[in-house]
């Protein structure tokens, strides 16, 4: 687990996951054209961009869980392309789909406890239940019948207890309330500060402003730009331009 | 959900519209005229009834992308109905293959309202079920004598004119039932209710989305589908003057699937092509000390793993101009 | 009271132990065939054959190595399951990615094969089994004669049936399996090899029709057809039952099995066609099926 090294700028500090020219392919459909991006051990880094960008598309590539991909994924001096997909999460990577993947036909507690270990020094289910308080007493309860909030905050929390340092969040405030996004954020950031390095796909760009470092820009399956965190104020029209809003 | 077919509407016969489809129909139905003077008759007709039988199978899978398994209900059902109204009530051969159809119809409209209630294996399940239930039917029922059959069927006078006991006569017979069987077949599949079938094939969300009420076409086609069998079956009743057990075992049911994936699914020809094959190589083996239902499960097993076009559907697919390729369909939803 | 409905008790319950038994079989495959859909989305045709190959191991274990009954109940689902283990790495496998009405089409194909390949081998007659002599024998019950074999046979089944679902429901294992069922690539995504889990799944659920195998070989005599017909009846099983539930595969099966002793007692004509009719009834009513879920 690192510990808590905190980088706002680009150019420092150990490049912990390296894209470099990723194509990616849904059977004959070319969705990813050269996509490059560099994460540094313990950044919150977004990626903005419209639908259909290739935000999701880079997330499955990374875990191997799409058709065919091309170029280089390295993590933490491992290169992903071409390994099997299962043993890509075990070298601590976590995964927190789209839609949250919560499982209907497993109670809340078994959804918990499904991911394996794959490292040391992994989030206790005491210290997930603190984290997240809805989730404590709720354990014998069908996973699907919580709350989307809840059950966002259950997608996020069975990562943390498999001591991946590296976690990739693919739109966790999607279709939620105020309310359940901001405790959603105050839990991103307590993970930052816990040292977790984390990847995140994000149309509310506002919510990403409060916790990330930088921000990669996608468009039609390639990165366009990055603008660090603190430039954002200058770069607001560009953005607005970007995302179409 | 359906298998992977191809678009017949174009690549059916191949050369849709142009003289030389007019040249192949020609050269084929000579071949037909003439066939019985090379090769056995009884063997000839073996071969049009399950072509017969094949080609009414194929509308469901090929055209409408339903998979019954319990197709040898209607064929070997309507075998029995045949048989007996000519054996036991005197009934002319028309009659009888009348009955035979309109008897397999009715099974079809009863197995078809149950079956497509669910979809795609499901649906393959409950027709294999029922289908079942028809063969214990007719192992215990008394007018289709169990084990026995039903034996020594007379051919009759077709019209009170033809003697059907000739071997000739009873060929071009069964040429011409299933020349209509499958003239009725491509006008179905190149009619409007063809279309619909095709949209539900490929999209039955879509097609219900467009306002068909996809049921009633699904149930359409398996009436018609059934009947057909069931002519295919009656035929065959009057050609061998026999209605066994064997017709309606789910083997049967096995065994018009491989015809029809081996000649090509949803190819117009392909059913022809696949029957022929098994009943020639059904014929072979029976002379050798081969088992029989290894070979045909040998086969399966082949097509299904790298022959899933079948014969006549890879013909199209390498013929020039054709058709585009199109790989398999992947499979929805995981 | 000598008479049940008209019905003499010794023949009324000898008739429900023989359902039991029937449906003690129907719940072993229908949970097999339940496991293996659940996870490959393949109906597996080659059950029935599969079934027949474990009451066959069975045989020739006896005949050719001298391994008796209990030997056999270990050693022939441990065949038949990696037989299914090789067939799905070599086969099925290739046809994921294609509709699932293919994987039907290829275990009918190798359920022809198996029959075919033992009819060709050893004729159409049955070969008797010999009931070990551990259960040789049966007790009087007062209201009926309980033969040991058969009630070994029913509790057994219902013992590996109960296990099953506390497998499958309650372990962490059988909550890889669910999940997987679910959603194969997430569970994917979080480190677990599927592949590997969907081999094992099919060789498990094969592997429980050879242990109905052995179990029956000594009821019926070990045929190469003991299996083609019952199969089409466990479909219809799985049919009234709906694929979605372990329990309800467990609990369709036996009482399927029950009520068709049921109609050999009333009614014997009917008693081939009930379990069909029954479906019939279900699908016009719940097309799901008992315990399924509409998807």
């Amino acid at each position: 687990m690192p510990d808590g090294m905190r980088k706002t700028t680009a150019g420092t500090g150990t490049a912990m996951l390296d894209i470099t020219d990723l194509h990616g392919f849904y059977g004959e459909s070319h969705v990813l054209h050269g996509v490059n991006i560099d994460v540094r051990q313990g950044e919150v880094v977004t990626l903005l961009g419209r639908n259909g960008a290739g935000k999701t598309s880079t997330m499955r590539a990374i875990m191997g869980i799409m058709g065919k991909r091309t170029g280089s994924i390295r993590f933490q001096g491992h290169e992903l392309i071409g390994m099997a997909p299962h043993r890509i999460p075990r070298l601590g990577i976590g995964y927190v789909p789209e839609e949250r993947g919560i499982f209907s036909s497993l109670s809340v507690d078994e959804n918990l406890a499904l991911p394996p270990v794959v490292k040391e020094g992994g989030m206790t289910v005491p210290q997930i239940h603190a984290l997240f308080p809805n989730l404590k007493g709720r354990g014998a309860t069908q996973g699907t019948r919580l709350s989307g909030g809840e059950q966002q905050m259950l997608a996020i929390g069975r990562i943390l207890r498999t001591g991946a340092g590296l976690i990739l969040l693919d739109e966790p405030t999607e279709g939620l309330a105020p309310v359940i996004i901001e405790q959603i954020g105050v839990a991103v950031r307590a993970l930052k500060q816990r040292g977790f390095t984390i990847l995140l796909v994000e149309q509310n760009f506002r919510f990403a402003a409060t916790i990330a470092d930088r921000h990669y820009v996608m468009e039609e399956g390639h990165v366009v730009d990055m603008i660090p965190n603190d430039q954002l104020h200058a770069n607001m029209d560009k953005l607005h331009t970007y995302l179409g809003v | 959900m359906s298998l992977q077919t191809r678009d017949t509407l174009h690549e059916g016969l191949a050369m849709r519209g142009g003289s030389p489809r007019v040249l192949l129909t020609g050269a084929l139905l000579l071949l037909a005229v003439l066939a019985p003077y090379a090769l056995y008759p009884v063997f000839l007709m073996k071969v049009l009834c399950f072509a017969l039988f094949a080609c009414a199978f194929n509308l469901l899978i090929g055209f409408a992308g339903l998979l019954s398994f319990g197709h040898a209900a209607f064929f070997g059902g309507a075998a029995y109905v045949a048989a007996h109204v000519v054996k036991e009530w005197g009934w002319a051969p028309e009659a009888g293959l009348l009955a035979a159809t309109a008897a397999a119809g009715a099974m079809g409209l009863v197995f078809g309202l149950l079956a497509i209630r669910r979809q795609g294996i499901y649906f393959a399940m409950i027709t294999l079920a029922l289908s079942q239930m028809i063969f214990f039917l007719a192992l215990q029922l008394p007018f289709t004598h169990g084990e026995d059959g039903i034996q020594a069927v007379p051919r009759g006078h077709l019209f009170g004119l033809f003697d059907l006991s000739q071997p000739l006569t009873m060929y071009y017979t069964v040429l011409a039932i299933f020349l209509g069987g499958f003239a009725l077949i491509w006008r179905a599949v190149h009619s409007p209710f063809g279309q619909v079938l095709k949209a539900i094939r490929e999209n039955e969300p879509r097609a219900v989305s467009l306002g068909y009420r996809t049921e009633r076409y699904k149930l359409l086609a398996f009436v018609l589908s059934a009947s057909l069998a069931g002519l295919a079956g009656g035929t065959k009743a009057l050609v061998f003057q026999l209605a066994s057990l064997t017709d309606v075992t789910w083997q049967m049911s096995g065994e018009v699937v491989l015809m029809t994936l081996l000649g090509g699914m949803g190819t117009l020809l392909g059913p022809v092509v696949g029957a022929a094959l098994v009943v020639t190589l059904e014929s072979y083996l029976a002379s050798t000390s081969l088992p029989v239902p290894v070979v045909i499960g040998a086969i399966f097993v082949v097509c299904v793993l790298l022959f899933r076009r079948g014969i006549v559907g890879e013909l199209l697919h390498r013929l020039p101009g054709t058709g585009r390729p199109r790989a398999d369909r992947p499979r929805t939803g995981s | 009271m000598s008479q049940l409905l008209g019905i003499p008790p010794q023949a009324l319950f000898g008739q429900l132990l023989l359902g039991l038994i029937n449906g003690s079989f129907y719940a072993l495959l229908s949970l097999g065939l339940a496991v293996i859909f659940g996870m490959l989305n393949v109906v597996n045709m080659a059950h029935g054959a599969l079934y027949m190959v474990g009451a066959f191991v069975a045989w020739l274990l006896l005949t050719y190595a001298g391994v008796g009954y209990w030997g056999a109940l270990v050693l022939a689902p441990l065949a038949v399951g990696l037989v299914g283990l090789a067939l799905e790495r070599t086969l099925l496998r290739r046809l994921y990615k294609v509709d699932h009405l293919y994987g039907l089409l290829l275990t009918f194909g190798l359920a022809l094969i198996f029959e075919g390949a033992f009819r060709h081998h050893y004729g159409v007659s049955g070969q008797p089994y010999p009931i070990p002599d551990l259960l040789k024998g049966g007790t009087n019950l007062g209201f009926m004669y309980l033969p040991t074999y058969r009630g070994w046979v029913v509790a057994a089944s219902l013992l590996v049936c109960l296990g099953t679902w506390f497998a499958i429901e309650r372990t962490k294992l059988g909550a890889y399996l669910r999940a997987a069922t679910e959603n194969p690539t997430l569970v994917q995504a979080f480190g677990i090899n599927v592949p590997v889990m969907v081999s094992l799944t099919y060789g498990f659920g094969v592997a429980l029709a050879g242990l109905a195998g052995v179990l029956a070989a000594p009821i019926y005599q070990v045929s190469p057809m003991m299996g083609s017909n019952l199969i089409i009846v466990v479909f219809a099983v799985v049919v009234i039952g709906g694929m979605g539930s372990i329990l309800g595969a467990i609990v369709t099966g036996l009482g399927l099995g029950l009520l068709e002793g049921l109609t050999k007692v009333f009614y014997p004509e009917a008693s081939n066609i009930v379990v069909f009719v029954i479906m019939a009834v279900v699908l016009m009513v719940k097309p799901a099926g008992l315990f399924g879920r509409e998807r």
